[in-house]
């Protein structure tokens, strides 16, 4: 079990032949992710290290029955890639590309809805996710991740990263940890994720690292108190951060009153929602939670 | 990227949205003969990107050219909330009978493009929001659907405008609109929209922001984004491809990944201290882009310490440390480092540090703690 991608995943790496692309491949199949496919407009009929490679989605589909994917395709043609992998039917599309304007993500998810496809877009501007011990798609290293009952989503990467490391290293190992990224729109958000952990056997306690800007947060922590059961533990980064200044991250800015931290925390506390003031608590607060 | 004020507006005259007749200047001799040139009573008013510049003193109206001439010498060279003023916009001074709010935004909650009309023009429309927010018309409309001036007018009439400006208006939100979608906009704002007294529909005030991410589609913009920032660290930082953002403390700070450095700067707080800044490496930590880094931090002569944290993802840590070493010779760093490793063989990288002068803390508050100690000139 785990959250969007297991052991049934069957990859196609878009943007194979590229050095990011080709470098993630290597990686995720170290891991165990079954990459059954690559894609480059023009290239078909090569292979990388052995991936057969096609010019299309709908080819490598076809060929290979691939149901998920994985861009490393530059930002100016990144939005393309993704609309021709839901349109191909692909189940999971895992944009890593950063800096996709945001009108080209927003017409990507506004077409794919229009369009009735049903597949299910995480990022732009991501780290991927780690179903632990079966899937890796995308950048994250995997060796910091060890199976085990606590689900993570979070808008940031070495900070997700830093986490889980803590939570390994405490002995608390992890179900499905999904970067979902720091662009201001991106396709699958909080509550997205959240939905799915709440439905999931595997997992028993969830994480949220949330972050400055938007209303995410103040969004997932209206769900927590509405509609899950499992416990979640959220820790928001961003607290000192001078409004009007963009901390990184497209997403991450004070703008007026809107995304402040003390928002989100407030959100969070008034939901039930234990939240870690600092990165060390938040693997106290899982403890408690797991019992 | 902000536009300035008479680059919005000469934007928005390109899709045939009306705006008071004006040029920019950068002398007080300029700005007295483009009021020549006007022939009437005109606004001076500053080119700066933030709010309130007319509570700053940053406007003024003038009824001769020798008035403009005076009003422009004394704002050019002015520091509002900080920024130094450089060019004035001199432009005719409108009557206004009305004022009205018009602008879009990006609705990151509905992933749609939100747009909004009000009769309360002229003043914060954040303040609005707040105070009286059924004051405010909304709706949402996809890049895909577009809004058509008859949906705009309807628009305008529920906002409350008064029915000369209902046609005007609706054919410029409509405008807009395009102008949104096709400069790649994340902001675009008429406050206010003002009806005249003779009737008229014109934009008085402009503001547009164009997505970073979209710059590459639009080079017209690139050679404008250098002046995006008033600061030399900022300008520098962006000369040399950085991600950093200057703060008011003492402690300079990399760190890879904007979540990650966003936590040390809240650590940092926690312990007392105050970060001189948000700088933002990216993954990997290579030891050429390290070095870059601290070259820049080391050009801010109010860093008295700097702490460096880093999580050694697929780069393991002993690299990352041995990395960092180099990076922090060849720049010769003059003031005490602190290190904070974490990730697969931290306590090799850790071990590496240990045989030099830079301080290896254990994690991340340990870390903050140790620099905010030694910026403030304690021991570590």
């Amino acid at each position: 079990m785990g959250i969007f991608v297991d052991d049934d995943t069957r990859l196609v790496v878009q943007g194979i032949t590229g050095r990011e692309g080709r470098f993630h491949a290597g990686r995720m199949r170290e891991y165990g992710t079954n990459v059954v496919a690559g894609v480059t407009p023009g290239r078909g009929g090569v292979d990388v290290d052995g991936v057969p490679v096609f010019d299309t989605v709908s080819e490598a589909v076809r060929q290979t029955g691939a149901n998920a994917s994985c861009i490393f395709v530059p930002a100016s043609a990144a939005a393309d890639a993704a609309t021709e992998a839901l349109a191909a039917g692909i189940e999971t599309v895992v944009c890593i590309t950063e800096g996709i304007p945001t009108l080209d993500v927003m017409n990507l998810l506004d077409t794919a809805k229009a369009r009735g496809w049903r597949g299910r877009v995480i990022g732009p501007n991501c780290p991927g996710l780690v179903t632990c011990g079966k899937a890796l798609v995308g950048i994250m290293p995997g060796r910091i991740f060890t199976p085990g009952p606590v689900g993570l989503v979070s808008r940031s990467g070495t900070l997700t990263y830093e986490v889980v490391n803590l939570l390994t290293s405490r002995g608390i190992g992890q179900s499905t940890c999904v970067g979902v990224g720091g662009d201001p729109i991106i396709g699958t958000n909080f509550v997205g994720c959240l939905a799915e952990f709440e439905r999931d056997s595997d997992t028993r306690a969830v994480v949220l690292i949330g972050e400055i800007g938007g209303q995410d947060e103040e969004d997932a922590a209206a769900f927590i108190r509405d509609n899950m059961t499992r416990p979640v533990i959220a820790f928001v980064s961003g607290r000192t951060a001078p409004p009007g200044k963009r901390m990184g991250h497209a997403g991450a800015i004070v703008s007026g009153n809107m995304g402040t931290a003390e928002s989100k925390v407030k959100a969070f506390r008034e939901a039930g929602v234990p939240v870690a003031d600092s990165i060390a608590e938040i693997a106290d607060l899982v403890a408690k939670a797991l019992g | 990227m902000k536009l300035h004020e008479y680059q919005a507006k000469e934007t928005m005259r390109r899709y045939g949205i009306r705006t008071p007749r004006g040029e920019v200047a950068c002398t007080a001799d300029e700005a007295g003969e483009i009021a020549t040139r006007l022939g009437c009573r005109v606004a001076v008013k500053a080119q700066v990107h933030v709010g309130g510049r007319g509570k700053a003193g940053g406007i003024a109206i003038a009824a001769t050219p020798a008035e403009a001439r005076v009003a422009a010498s004394r704002i050019l060279g002015m520091s509002i909330k900080g920024l130094t003023v450089t060019r004035v916009l001199v432009e005719e001074a409108v009557k206004a009978a009305r004022e009205y709010y018009a602008g879009m935004t990006v609705d990151r909650a509905r992933r749609s493009i939100v747009v909004m009309a009000s009769n309360e023009g002229g003043v914060d429309i954040e303040e609005v929001a707040a105070w009286s927010p059924e004051k405010i018309v909304q709706v949402w409309v996809s890049p895909r659907e577009g809004l058509e001036p008859w949906q705009a007018r309807s628009l305008a009439l529920a906002a409350g405008f008064d029915r000369r400006a209902v046609s005007g208006a609706g054919t410029y939100l409509a405008s807009l609109f395009r102008l949104f979608v096709r400069e790649d906009a994340s902001l675009a704002e008429i406050n206010p929209l003002m009806l005249s007294e003779d009737g008229a529909v014109i934009a008085a005030d402009a503001k547009i922001t164009i997505d970073d991410n979209a710059i590459m589609r639009h080079p017209e913009y690139r050679a404008l984004s250098d002046e995006d920032s008033d600061d030399e660290l900022e300008r520098e930082a962006h000369r040399r491809g950085l991600t950093y953002v200057k703060l008011d403390g003492d402690i300079g700070v990399i760190g890879n990944g904007a979540g990650l450095v966003m936590a040390t700067l809240d650590a940092i707080s926690s312990q007392g201290g105050r970060a001189a800044n948000f700088l933002d490496i990216g993954g990997g930590a290579r030891a050429d882009v390290v070095r870059n880094a601290l070259e820049l931090i080391l050009m801010d002569s109010r860093v008295k310490a700097i702490l460096i944290n880093v999580f050694g993802g697929i780069t393991r840590c002993d690299e990352v440390a041995s990395g960092l070493l180099t990076a922090a010779e060849s720049v010769g760093v003059r003031v005490p480092m602190v290190v904070r490793l974490a990730g697969t063989r931290e306590e090799e990288g850790r071990a590496l540090l240990r045989k030099t002068s830079v301080v290896a803390a254990e994690g991340m508050a340990d870390a903050a703690r140790q620099a905010v100690a030694l910026a403030s000139g304690g021991v570590k």
